[in-house]
């Protein structure tokens, strides 16, 4: 019999907070945290715009984290998924000093690329230098693929399936979908899921040079992400993690855990880079069959979607996206649901993207608001010929919401979306 | 360097590997890196950078074989001072 499933804990790392009650503020007050950053103008990048998460100082890192761990984590990507994870767990009311492993919890938490560039650097020189000697212990458990998920084993001290997903900038949303799956047929009581990346001088090259950054708000840095605009000119792009606790709903009950949404339905697919779809272009019935999935799976009509938290990145996918739920729902105009855009205040945080935008929805179906999405003044012709304005907000709107859509899609042509229901203790 | 210097300054270096529950306190000459100080063995290789780093000394394979306690290392940092 498939079992329900329930989300019991979150935790950020944000670029416009490290806890979720600054990230929760931070939703409500619709503040962008794009900032230029000088080293990007150095580097002579393109696109010399981005948003950070705020500095993690030795204190906050001593909260989380022994003076060896300290000393040897150079991987940012790695570090923020540790702590949103941590923090998620704890958020659970989960234990950390459990001796025995936790059998029935595991870990599916993905990684996109950045954050690994320095200590590739690092690894590169050593070995030209036939100093190889000096690249000490630390160096693989940290550049391996599953490096944020053997990080968190040992934290949480988890004894169920422990793996890393990668998907580009699904990745967070496939891991939550991989986690909920996994419980629903019954193989994991717990499994700890989300998404992590990190920053540098050298993550954001690749999408610089591929011309799909915004290269025209350098001077104006908080109008650079212009989701459903009709002028959006890229994606500006972010770093964090987002991580959530996905809890059968059984076992969520009998410890009495907190429980903020339940999850009702999913999809997971390829476009298969056929039909107009590309390595880096999605293939529009590609997308459209994962949203419908998702739908069919939950098993609800329609018309009770309340919010789309979009993938919507500021570039010219963005209608394209409006169109397929418009087409999936079937719903147009002022009967379409709210939709908006986290990327408009975080830029696009890649393979954390997916998780930190899960958090954002569900603390939003939570507080019964819906975030402003900055810098939508100006609609894309095709968005405004079937949503009505007032169905994507500029200011924050108060209203109750009990049917949260979340999708994500990622280069490679791959497509992921989420249904989640209120859950009212 | 006197030999209590020497011992001092790897202290120092060894005193974030020691494992859980081992008290830096009860750290002597006798002391065993890994059966005594719970250190990770994997972290050996550290601990031989940061002596090479800190004494400005290489320390060839052979000699990373001999510390096994806190005094043997001690004697090889010593052997290898110029």
């Amino acid at each position: 019999m498939e079992r329900r499933v329930v989300i019991t804990g979150m935790g950020v790392v944000s670029p416009i907070g490290l806890t979720l009650e600054d990230f929760s503020k931070g939703l409500r007050a619709g503040v962008s945290a794009i900032e230029k950053w000088e080293r990007l103008e150095e580097m002579n990048y393109a696109c010399q715009i981005c948003a950070r998460p705020p500095d993690i100082t030795p204190e906050i890192k001593e909260k989380y984290f022994s003076s060896l761990t300290i000393k040897f984590l150079k991987h940012d990507g790695i570090l923020n998924g540790a702590m949103a994870g941590i923090d998620a767990w704890t958020d659970a009311g989960l234990s950390l000093d459990h001796v025995e492993p936790d059998w029935n919890s595991g870990s599916i938490f993905g990684i996109g690329s950045s954050g690994i560039d320095v200590l590739i650097k690092k690894y590169v020189e050593n070995v030209d230098a036939k100093q190889i000697r000096r690249l000490g212990s630390t160096m693989v458990e940290q550049l391996m693929n599953s490096g944020v998920s053997a990080y968190l084993t040992g934290f949480l001290g988890l004894g169920n399936h422990v793996t890393t997903n990668s998907s580009a900038c699904s990745t967070g949303s496939e891991a939550v979908i991989m986690g909920y799956e996994k419980i629903k047929a019954g193989l994991a009581k717990r499994m700890i899921c989300g998404g992590c990346e990190g920053f540098n001088d050298y993550s954001w090259a690749g999408f610089d040079a591929m011309r799909v950054l915004c290269r025209d708000s350098n001077d104006n840095p908080t109008g650079g992400s212009r989701p459903m605009n009709a002028t959006a000119s890229g994606f500006v792009p972010g770093a964090g993690a987002g991580a959530l606790v996905v809890e059968d709903y059984e076992t969520a009950i009998e410890r009495g855990a907190p429980i903020y949404a339940e999850i009702i339905g999913a999809g997971l697919n390829s476009g298969g880079q056929r039909m107009g779809g590309t390595m880096t272009k999605p293939n529009v019935e590609g997308a459209r069959r994962c949203l419908q999935m998702a739908m069919d799976s939950s098993g609800i009509r329609s018309e009770k979607v309340d919010l789309i938290c979009g993938h919507l990145t500021s570039t010219i996918g963005d209608a394209i996206e409006v169109n397929n739920w418009s087409q999936v729902l079937n719903r147009t105009g002022a009967d379409f649901p709210y939709i908006n855009s986290l990327k408009s205040m975080i830029g696009h945080c890649l393979g954390a993207a997916g998780a930190i935008e899960l958090v954002a929805g569900i603390l939003q179906m939570k507080n019964s608001f819906v975030h402003a999405s900055l810098n939508s003044e100006e609609l894309h012709p095709e968005i405004s010929e079937v949503v009505d304005r007032s169905r994507i907000p500029q200011k924050r709107v108060d209203t109750p919401i009990n049917i949260l859509a979340k999708s994500s899609f990622g280069f490679g042509d791959v497509n992921s979306c989420l249904i989640l229901r209120n859950w009212k203790n | 360097m006197t030999r209590e210097e020497t011992l001092d300054k790897l202290k120092e270096i060894v005193k974030p590997f020691i494992g859980d529950g081992v008290k830096f306190e009860s750290l002597t000459e006798a002391s065993d890196l890994i059966n005594d100080l719970k250190i990770n063995s994997a972290h050996v290789v550290d601990i031989v950078l940061d002596i090479e780093t800190e004494f400005d000394i290489v320390i060839d394979d052979d000699s990373i074989n001999d510390m096994n306690t806190i005094g043997s290392s001690v004697d090889v940092i010593i052997k290898m001072m110029p």
